[in-house]
């Protein structure tokens, strides 16, 4: 009886033993990396590498994809015939639905003053395709490009576009300058 | 420009140059075609608009919540016995783990980041996804797996679930949790080389949380939950790589769920009653060899293991370029191999992205050949792990514990405290609080 009690007291004495030593591998590797851990982050893709290959619209999580085309109201020319907007060819630059570039028509089209129309993106009919973004690049400055929205991300651990996204353009970026911007904007902050 | 000046000064030319090559610069970086257009009506141009991510603070809130979670399941698990109350902090981690903070990160994937922060130079892990791996790890050793008993998203799901689950055959269960192992050594694979993160890309039950994916995913992930009906935690018997973790954490744990709240009088009431089958039999009186037979397989198994080592290993690191298909570098260079010897070009948007980009092939052949070296090394330590893994298995089937009661299986045992009502002594206790 003795004998079994020595020996269940040297197992608990030894489990005592291991358990610290096993806390204080978690507590070192988690002092180790935690040193170099940061704050927050956030899923960004890079419109500087963005190729638009349409797969943001075709490959988050969500139906319908957390990407978004944005405009960068200071780069754009405010052209009256838009690379972004307009199908290439199109006869009547005006603002017929068979001229637009838009598959769900989620450009706005504004006057504003002759010769200059303003384009506003209507983000709940927008689908992240880049379209639009395509021809700005092309015939335009560039102001259109895409952008994961903050307020519909999910920040899924591995973002299921920037698994397939050919371009590399998908980076993790602190989660207090969630946004890769363009223009002014883009370098202010 | 420079033409047109005749035999200039070198430093004229110098400084033209310089222009020319600043302007050109300034041009590749923002190839403004239309110029800014100067507006006479007084209009404004918007900013364009940057809606916030969840704020960190709510991430910490989320830290906190996973603590108190924690600490109340252990209570309700270790001291309160009580079944029902843990069905209700599954049913809160659902809700709230689940269906509002829509799956990301739970702890089994924390653990990729945390392989991927210690090997990746570059890599940075957000504070509170550490938090989510280290603290239910802590707790566990403390307190058996009342993680996986109520906080645990995937966990609660299946365990709510369960409405008619089949015994499971001891041998087979233990060796469809070997695959665990294999799991968790891929998994901690693909995340420290930087390749994928294979627990989010296979995670059965996130699908289901957000309501929403494609087709595949949401088929297999109705299927696991089907599945669930009928055989216990299928996931986190089989499958969960964190589960392994917590295995060995509750192995060491200084308390843990008991069936009885006194002592065992090996009744036998509760020995079916685990549907997870994770209760240990007493032993019998008369082992199954003897001593000196059990110590001569244990030193034939002590050698065995280094072989087992070495071989798991071996064959592992010569997976190298298979494995490091995994990785999208590799797989780019892959690629742009194929078509550099076949004379193509640009046959997935991928290589033509590469293409376009100016990059010479070279250094992608060399990146990929680095990341490749690194797959050798990572074959070897995770050949090497499962080789140790299996031998420690063998030799424990030849290491007899003695013990005289009925337990839970520390390693095996969820905590969910589905035996207590079995057990005639639990009965009694109720109604000795009824008569207070
Ligand atoms: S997947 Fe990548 S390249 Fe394709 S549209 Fe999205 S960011 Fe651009
Ligand atoms: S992190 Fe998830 S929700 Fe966000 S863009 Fe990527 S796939 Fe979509
Ligand atoms: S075994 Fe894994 S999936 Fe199951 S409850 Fe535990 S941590 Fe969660
Ligand atoms: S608490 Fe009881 S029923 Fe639940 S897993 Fe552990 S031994 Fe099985």
């Amino acid at each position: 009886m003795n004998n079994e009690k020595e020996k269940l007291g040297r197992r608990e004495f030894i489990k005592d033993a291991l358990r610290t030593m096993t806390a204080a591998v978690i507590g070192g590797m988690g002092g180790f990396i935690g040193g170099r851990a940061a704050k927050n982050t956030v899923w960004q893709l890079d419109p500087n590498k963005c190729v638009q290959c349409e797969r943001c619209s075709t490959h988050c999580v969500l139906t319908e994809s957390a990407v978004k085309c944005v405009h960068a109201y200071d780069v754009c020319g405010y052209c009256q015939l838009c690379g972004g907007y307009h199908r290439p060819g199109a006869k009547i630059q005006d603002t017929a639905a068979e001229n637009q570039l838009c598959p769900t028509g989620a450009i706005q089209r504004t006057y504003v003053e002759n010769p200059y129309y303003e384009y506003t993106i209507t983000e709940a009919l927008c689908n992240g395709c880049g379209k639009c973004v395509k021809g700005c690049g092309a015939f335009g400055n560039g102001s259109l490009y895409l952008q994961v929205r903050h307020d519909r991300c999910l920040n899924c651990n591995e973002c299921a576009i920037a698994t397939v996204c050919p371009s590399g353009a998908y980076q993790r970026v602190p989660s207090d300058r969630p946004y890769i911007l363009k223009g002014q904007q883009g370098q202010g902050s | 420009m420079s033409r047109a000046v005749v035999r200039p000064k070198s430093w004229v030319m110098f400084i033209l140059l310089a222009i020319c090559l600043i302007n050109s610069a300034a041009l590749a970086q923002d190839p403004a075609r239309f110029p800014k257009p100067e507006f006479e009506s007084g209009y404004q141009q918007p900013p364009t608009q940057t809606p916030p991510p969840r704020s960190t603070g709510r991430e910490w809130m989320d830290v906190f919540v996973l603590a108190v979670a924690l600490g109340l399941t252990s209570y309700f698990a270790l001291k309160k016995r009580s079944r029902r109350a843990i069905w209700a902090m599954a049913v809160f981690s659902v809700i709230y783990f689940g269906f509002i903070r829509e799956g990301c990160v739970c702890a089994v994937g924390s653990l990729q980041n945390v392989s991927a922060a210690l090997f990746l130079s570059d890599y940075v892990i957000p504070l509170t996804v550490l938090a989510f791996f280290v603290i239910p790890l802590i707790f566990t050793l403390f307190f058996g797996r009342t993680f996986c008993a109520a906080v645990c998203p995937l966990g609660a799901v299946q365990d709510l679930v369960m409405v008619k689950p089949v015994p499971v055959a001891g041998w087979l269960q233990e060796v469809l949790g070997l695959f665990r192992y294999v799991y968790l050594g891929f998994a901690v694979l693909f995340a420290a080389t930087g390749s994928a993160f294979l627990i989010c890309r296979y995670d059965p039950f996130v699908s289901i949380f957000r309501m929403g994916n494609d087709f595949g995913m949401m088929l297999y992930s109705i299927g696991f939950v089907a599945l669930s009906i009928f055989v216990a935690r299928p996931y986190c018997r089989f499958l969960c790589p964190y589960g392994v973790l917590l295995g060995w954490m509750s192995q060491l744990s200084k308390k843990h769920l008991t069936i009885t709240p006194d002592s065992c009088h090996v009744c036998r009431l509760c020995e079916t009653s685990c549907p997870m089958g994770a209760i240990d039999k007493p032993t019998p009186e008369k082992l199954p060899v003897t001593r000196e037979q059990g110590i001569r397989r244990l030193g034939v198994l002590l050698i065995f293991v280094p072989v087992m080592i070495a071989i798991g290993g071996g064959t592992f690191s010569r997976l190298d370029v298979f494995l490091s298909k995994m990785h999208p570098t590799v797989s780019l260079a892959e690629k742009i191999d194929l078509e550099n010897r076949t004379g193509t070009a640009g046959t997935t948007v991928e290589t033509l992205t590469f293409r376009s980009s100016g990059t010479p092939a070279e250094t992608l052949f060399a990146e990929a050949g680095i990341i490749r070296k690194r797959f050798r090394i990572g074959g070897w330590l995770l050949g090497g792990f499962l080789g140790l893994i299996l031998g420690v298995k063998l030799i424990g089937l030849s290491i007899f514990r003695t013990s005289t009661e009925y337990e839970p299986n520390r390693a095996a045992c969820f905590s969910c405290g589905r035996c207590f009502s079995y057990c005639p002594n639990e009965h009694q206790r109720l109604e000795n609080i009824r008569h207070y």
